[in-house]
């Protein structure tokens, strides 16, 4: 009974193969397991295409808390006191260690850390399109640390009821330091509100920048977005985007509107009868021009990643060791 | 446009002509695993995993990485080659094959009944 916990990524027996060339007996049996409610290990059996699709998930995912901690990251010397300082440095912190948690559950798939990282500073890996707007002011700090920390939490808390293990694992974890983060974005955001109408005048702004890019968060209208049923019934993905946008919306408009602030679309109200929220068009064309690199900040997030990667690679390359092996993670 | 962070002015020409050769296998170092020590008196509890290059620096990591908030009392780390599990087509080794009442407590749950009808036994004497 002596197992095979250490994997490396060439041991993987079906790496590779489509879904119509998998064991038809183990992909019951897997599909029966997710039926069941269990969640899936990483020493498990899996259909590459589930090992596929959730490497490239996870990875994104980790990339967006990378290069999600940028935006505020370039407040951090321009606080406006102490407190606010030392919030924001934990919260950029946090936002790294997430990163880190994701890798790790990302690898125990068979995509090694390098390869990811490899993949992120070419620019062929995607991450969060939000996280390619300017912060402009210290407003959009806090909007970010409220709105766009809410989102993540609605699209986080959804994932965390998905079928692999790690990356659940992961999920609950992240969701639970993230609450902080609303927190304190959440108490921001209402000291600008209640402040001086110059306070109050940029928070508006912030939010009016912002709105858009908080719109696209969700990913694009289901009519535009392809999902299988496959992914569906692996509990890969739990819930549309049309879905989530709508629950941030639910959550959150009172919230905005009790503040007084002006959300910048004319026609977004919740429809009586179908109890669903209608908006305007937030500008599809502009999310697929910023997925494709012609952000505002695009250029400007890798070459800081790049930089940093770059001026940091001397001291892994001093403490290397030469007996190192590598294996896949546990979790 | 120009970056509106103060460093990231301040790093320029040299933040847009960075050479960077790929990563190679085990650039990031190896991995390790990390148990937490809730309570003085609590079990170790695997969290996860970290890349580190030794275990000393594995324990540092793991700190800032698992030990953010949460108090705790103590960190294991372990170089994930070195544990060893069974294999996942074997989990119904763990099922009894066989009636195991006799290894549980419930059991024993007829003790009490054999000792009442002893003493009413006894009484109806």
């Amino acid at each position: 009974m002596y197992g095979n916990l250490v994997l490396r990524p060439d041991e993987i027996p079906n790496w590779g193969k489509k879904i119509e060339e998998e064991d038809p007996e183990k992909l019951a049996e897997f599909e029966a397991r997710i039926a069941r409610g269990e969640k899936i290990e990483p020493w498990d059996w899996m259909p590459f295409e589930y090992r596929r699709q959730l490497i490239r998930m996870i990875e994104q995912h980790a990339h967006s808390e990378i290069i999600g901690a940028l935006p505020e990251g370039t407040w951090i010397t321009r606080a406006p006191n102490f407190r606010r300082k030392l919030a924001l440095m934990a919260k950029v912190q946090d936002e790294v260690g997430h990163a880190q948690l994701l890798y790790s559950a990302a690898e125990t798939l068979g995509k090694s850390r390098e390869a990811m990282i490899n993949d992120l500073l070419s620019g062929k890996s995607k991450y969060s399109n939000i996280f390619n707007y300017p912060a402009k002011t210290w407003a959009d700090t806090a909007i970010i640390a409220w709105l766009v920390d809410a989102g993540a939490i609605i699209n986080q808390t959804t994932n965390s009821k998905g079928s692999y293990g790690p990356y659940v694992r992961a999920l609950e974890r992240i969701c639970w330091e993230e609450s902080f983060h609303l927190k304190y974005g959440y108490d921001s955001v209402v000291y600008l509100a209640t402040g001086t109408p110059k306070q109050r005048a940029m928070l508006q702004d912030a939010l009016n920048r912002w709105w858009r890019p908080i719109m696209h968060f969700f990913g694009p209208p289901d009519t535009q977005s392809v999902h299988t049923e496959k992914l569906v019934r692996w509990k890969v993905k739990l819930a549309t985007n049309d879905e989530m946008r709508q629950q941030f919306l639910d959550m959150y408009v009172p919230k905005i509107w009790e503040l007084g602030l002006t959300i910048p679309d004319p026609i977004l109200h919740k429809d009586p009868e179908t109890g669903r929220w209608v908006y305007s068009d937030p500008n599809w064309e502009e999310f697929w021009q910023v997925i494709n690199g012609k952000g505002p900040c695009n250029a400007e997030r890798l070459a800081v990643r790049r930089f940093a990667e770059a001026n940091g690679r001397w001291v892994r390359e001093a403490l290397k060791s030469p007996q190192a092996r590598y294996v896949m993670p546990l979790a | 446009m120009a970056s509106l962070d103060p460093r990231i002015r301040r790093a320029e020409p040299a933040l847009w002509n960075v050479e960077l050769p790929p990563l190679l296998p085990l650039d990031q170092w190896q991995t390790y695993e990390v148990f937490v020590v809730r309570t003085r008196g609590s079990h170790a509890q695997h969290v996860g995993s970290l890349h580190a290059p030794d275990p000393e620096l594995a324990l540092v990591l793991a700190k800032e990485q698992y030990a953010r908030r949460s108090t705790c009392v103590a960190l294991w780390v372990v170089p994930t080659d070195a544990i060893h599990r069974t294999a996942s087509e074997e989990e119904d080794l763990f099922q009894p094959a066989t009636d195991k009442s006799y290894r549980e407590p419930q059991g024993y749950l007829t003790t009490r009944e054999r000792l009442e009808k002893y003493r009413h036994r006894l009484q109806s004497c």
